[in-house]
């Protein structure tokens, strides 16, 4: 049985206020509420702990977060898909005041501005780095957002073919087919070199930069999908985005991107934000929420959800998408990082990650029985065949401090994905070489 | 209302976009300089031209969005009493923990031996959420409630695929149901059929035997239902549908009326999604992030989407695995992990007492404010009622439900869901919740009076509302019409 001291501390209604109520309601106690319920079934043994005070829960949890090893207390080299990035400190404290993080979708628009406008501000900054017209107010993750350009596409085109290139996130590429499979869509895995569109292609999806950290030729795919009457649809990160071409520069049709590059903690892998933007003309099959500007009765400026008739909540069976979230707070972390960057600091990141992860990738390759698999450009990862297996590898690594990268053996030869962002110091990058020469020298 | 007109127009300068205040020669971070020796950079060719980013001081980006933060009624400020939605208060212990580097700062590819300490947490929230739903096997991976929905219906068709009955492709879905479920039915490829209801709020059991036959793929059913009220008839449902040779999905949108006081996997349902952001109190965030775990029964056990967390035989660590016949990843990771941590963490601390705690005063509030205003509004289904009660308005000569919520933010309180679900004219869907005071609800009794005595004098009144807002009413059709989405140089 539970302690007899147990009391929530969120629940304010006293024995007293209890017994009122309840007078009121016309019942004697709380369990008649619940007749409804068949007796048989009702009441069931729970199963859940007992209850815990505050100060046994932090301690139980702290000794739950200890177990892991962390990017705080070990130099990280593991992207593939989540990064790390220097988030500013004010970031946190704007994004938790409790009037961004207790409200809910803004359904009143006139006590929701705040959550409004910063969706707005969240579609211009999005829809510039993208060089795209438009964006939406924010996606699951970097995944389904592509998932959902895949459907778009092939509502758009009235297609039922998904292309997919073979460069692309492999966790990224199991979200479409699981998002393709139920509408009898069909996915086909291609390579770059050997592509072949038909008259049933949708869409071509391309990462960039591509999983393996490359640039590749995007304005040869974009016109070869066009020129098949499909869709060209790029999935970027947004960091990359300050310094090299935008999707928008090679014509793209639609573009997504995992917004949690944009300063969001790594967290195991969520809540991030998915970036999901398009062409005007694709805007009423864009699933997700939009933010658009209007004025009041009183002619001031505002912002409403807009462009509803597309979403589940008016047309059910048929929306666009069953999407009812935009992850708001994380969109939100978003645009207050992406703000404080700004227009110069969001290019030194990105030229930060660049030089050092070409400084990175260079030692290495000087390192006897290493190389790098890759000429192509490249951002801020790269492909390292290393003389050991990957296993031997990374634990090597592990031992020195550091959390190595990902494991790509599959496509590469003893591969190893290294990922250098802004975060890693020369020193940082120094001990990581030293310690790959190491490892390959002992037994 | 009571603000001098120039005091208006200061709070609009204050809302000037980013870019209207960006100044060239700003910035808001201080960066290092490049510490390695100076790399070849890449073909000019390759590079953007231009990147139209703000230009501004720290100072200006908190003052900003700290004046953005003051226009939003919150949890925290404001009574919330939106149905459906479950706005309870939102403990800070669990963004505490959330924020610990051992959980904020760990990698999602790691290799499992390096996070034996998140995994632990997915493990047991598992074991959790079994428990409260009754239902063996469980996936935090959905990344949201619709996505829950999406892969809880997934399920179901695996299942069905399995068991050699793919043609099955009907699914039933009460017209009280929220969007989500039509919706996401629709993008697991089955043709949505609408049922209605009872004189009694209850589902019609003889619309769902007309439809019980071969081509019977399932029934979305959400317990309790949008019109607040518990349905017995569902455990009849439950029945006739797997007789047919179909299965049940429980949306358990609504679980936080629950808690504690019967499993949904007793009661016959196949599949039941939770959404973590309601029952277990992670904040709503302005729309999101949320999560969305499924339980299912031991046979629908091996097509949940994934990854989900197990134990290894041979080295007993915790690690991550996709069920043997999974319908797939819902998303790049394993999951929102940071709501998961929030909602395990309060899990533990209020346990098995704190759960019938959560359902007996939510459930205790929606009665009291149903006992206090049923003179004042028409009662649909005039029962008892779980954790929300929906009045119907149209009684109300002059004034809408539209005006009745408007006018209600005018005092302070946020409005509640309105014209949900569509099978009630002139909806006013009010969920209490468990962390408001007889005071707090008291007050609104009292307001929603008030409001009831103004339309009577006049109604017009009611249909400009609000006045005391940030804004007055928005016109939605102009951004409809000429949709202005992101700010650009021209505008």
């Amino acid at each position: 049985m539970h302690s007899q001291s147990f009391k929530s501390p969120f629940i304010p209604n006293t024995s007293e206020d209890r017994a009122s109520m309840l007078a009121e309601v016309g019942a004697q106690s709380i369990d008649e509420l619940f007749e409804d319920i068949p007796s048989e079934y009702r009441h069931p043994e729970l199963g859940l702990p007992e209850p815990l005070s505050e100060m046994e829960v932090i301690k139980k949890m702290n000794s739950l977060a200890i177990k892991n090893l962390h990017a705080g207390n070990y130099l990280n080299f593991l992207g593939a898909g989540a990064y790390q990035h220097f988030c500013p400190s004010v970031v946190p404290f704007l994004v938790t005041r409790g009037e961004f993080l207790t409200s809910y979708t803004p359904y009143q628009p006139e006590v929701s501005q705040g959550t409004l406008q910063g969706t707005y501000e969240f579609q211009s900054l999005t829809a510039e780095l993208f060089g795209m017209e438009v964006s939406n107010a924010g996606m699951y993750d970097g995944a389904t957002s592509l998932a959902e350009a895949a459907l778009m596409a092939c509502r758009v085109t009235k297609r039922n073919q998904i292309t997919v290139l073979d460069t692309v996130n492999q966790r990224y590429i199991d979200t479409i087919r699981a998002y393709a499979m139920p509408q009898a869509l069909e996915v086909n895995l291609v390579s770059a070199e050997n592509l072949d569109l038909n008259a049933d292609t949708s869409c071509l999806i391309s990462q960039y930069p591509n999983f393996y950290g490359c640039i590749e030729e995007m304005q040869t795919l974009s016109d070869l999908a066009h020129s098949r009457g499909a869709l060209f649809v790029m999935s970027c990160d947004p960091i990359a985005l300050a310094m090299f071409k935008t999707p928008g520069d090679f014509g793209a049709d639609i573009a997504t991107g995992e917004g949690q590059a944009l300063g969001v903690p790594l967290s195991f892998g969520g809540p991030y934000v998915g970036i999901f933007t398009c062409r005007k003309d694709y805007l009423r099959q864009m699933p997700g929420r939009i933010s658009g500007k209007t004025t009041d009765s009183n002619g001031k400026t505002g912002y409403v959800l807009t462009l509803q008739p597309r979403e589940q909540h008016i047309r059910r069976e048929n929306a666009t998408s069953n999407i009812c979230t935009s992850t708001a707070l994380i969109a939100l972390w978003a645009t207050v990082y992406s703000s404080l960057m700004g227009k110069h600091g969001l290019r030194r990141v990105a030229d930060l990650c660049y030089q050092k992860s070409h400084y990175a990738a260079s030692e290495i390759a000087k390192l006897p029985g290493y190389s790098l698999v890759n000429d192509r450009t490249f951002f801020q990862e790269f492909v390292v065949s290393c003389p050991k297996d990957f296993e031997t590898t990374n634990y090597g690594l592990e031992k020195a401090g550091i959390l190595g990268g990902y494991d790509v053996s599959d496509k590469y030869h003893n591969g190893m994905l290294i990922c250098v962002t802004e975060v890693a110091t020369k020193t940082d990058i120094d001990h990581l070489v030293e310690t790959l020469g190491a490892i390959s020298q002992n037994g | 209302m009571d603000e001098a007109p120039i005091l208006h127009e200061n709070a609009l300068n204050r809302r000037r976009l980013l870019m209207e205040r960006s100044r060239p020669g700003r910035t808001g971070v201080a960066l290092p300089d490049s510490d390695v020796p100076p790399q070849l950079n890449p073909e000019a060719s390759m590079l953007r031209q231009d990147l139209d980013l703000p230009e501004v001081t720290e100072g200006e980006v908190v003052r900003y969005f700290t004046h953005l933060s003051q226009l939003n009624f919150s949890i925290d400020t404001h009574f919330y009493p939106l149905g459906s939605c479950t706005m309870k208060y939102n403990p800070r212990l669990n963004e505490t923990i959330a924020a610990n580097p051992g959980f904020s700062m760990s990698h999602p590819a790691q290799p499992a031996h390096q996070i034996q300490g998140a995994l632990e947490v997915i493990h047991t929230l598992q074991s959790f959420l079994s428990k409260v739903s009754g239902l063996p096997g469980v996936s935090l991976s959905p990344l949201a409630g619709a996505q829950g929905e999406l892969s809880g219906v997934l399920t179901l068709r695996a299942a069905l695929n399995d068991r050699g009955q793919g043609h099955r492709k009907k699914m039933l879905i009460p017209d009280t149901a929220h969007g989500t479920n039509p919706a996401s039915a629709a993008m697991a490829g089955f043709d949505v059929i609408s049922i209605g209801s009872g004189p009694d709020g209850n589902i019609d059991l003889d619309s769902i035997r007309a439809e019980a036959n071969s081509d019977l793929a399932g029934v979305m059913f959400t317990q309790p239902t949008t019109l607040g009220l518990f349905d017995k008839k569902a455990i009849e449902m439950c029945e006739i549908v797997h007789q047919a040779g179909g299965l049940v999905y429980g949306d358990g949108a609504n679980m936080n009326a629950l808690l504690g006081r019967v499993k949904l996997g007793h009661l016959g349902f196949d599949v039941v999604h939770m959404n973590l952001h309601k029952t277990f109190s992670t904040p709503h965030g302005g729309g999101g992030p949320g999560a969305g775990p499924i339980c299912v029964t031991e046979e629908l056990s091996k097509f949940l989407p994934g990854p989900i967390a197990t134990t290894n035989e041979l080295t007993k660590l915790y690690e991550l695995t996709m069920p043997e016949k999974t319908i797939g990843r819902s998303g790049a990771f394993q999951g929102n992990f940071g709501v998961l941590v929030r909602a395990f963490t309060y899990i533990s601390l209020l346990g098995n007492q704190g759960m019938l705690d959560i359902s007996g005063n939510a459930v205790l509030n929606a009665n009291y404010l149903l006992a206090k205003l049923r003179d004042l509004y028409e009662l649909p289904y005039d029962r008892k009622v779980m954790h929300e009660v929906v009045f119907s308005a149209k009684k109300r000569l002059g004034a809408s439900a539209l005006d009745i919520s408007k006018r209600l933010l005018d005092y302070g309180f946020h409005a509640p869901t309105m014209y949900f679900p569509l099978v009630v004219a002139e909806a006013l869907m009010i969920e209490p919740t468990e962390t408001e005071s007889k005071e707090t609800l008291d007050a609104f009794i009292e307001v929603l009076h008030q409001i009831d005595l103004e339309a009577a004098q006049d109604s017009s009144f009611l249909h400009e509302a609000p006045y005391n807002t940030p804004l007055s009413r928005l016109n939605e059709a102009k951004a409809a019409r000429n949709p202005e989405l992101r700010w650009n140089k021209a505008n």
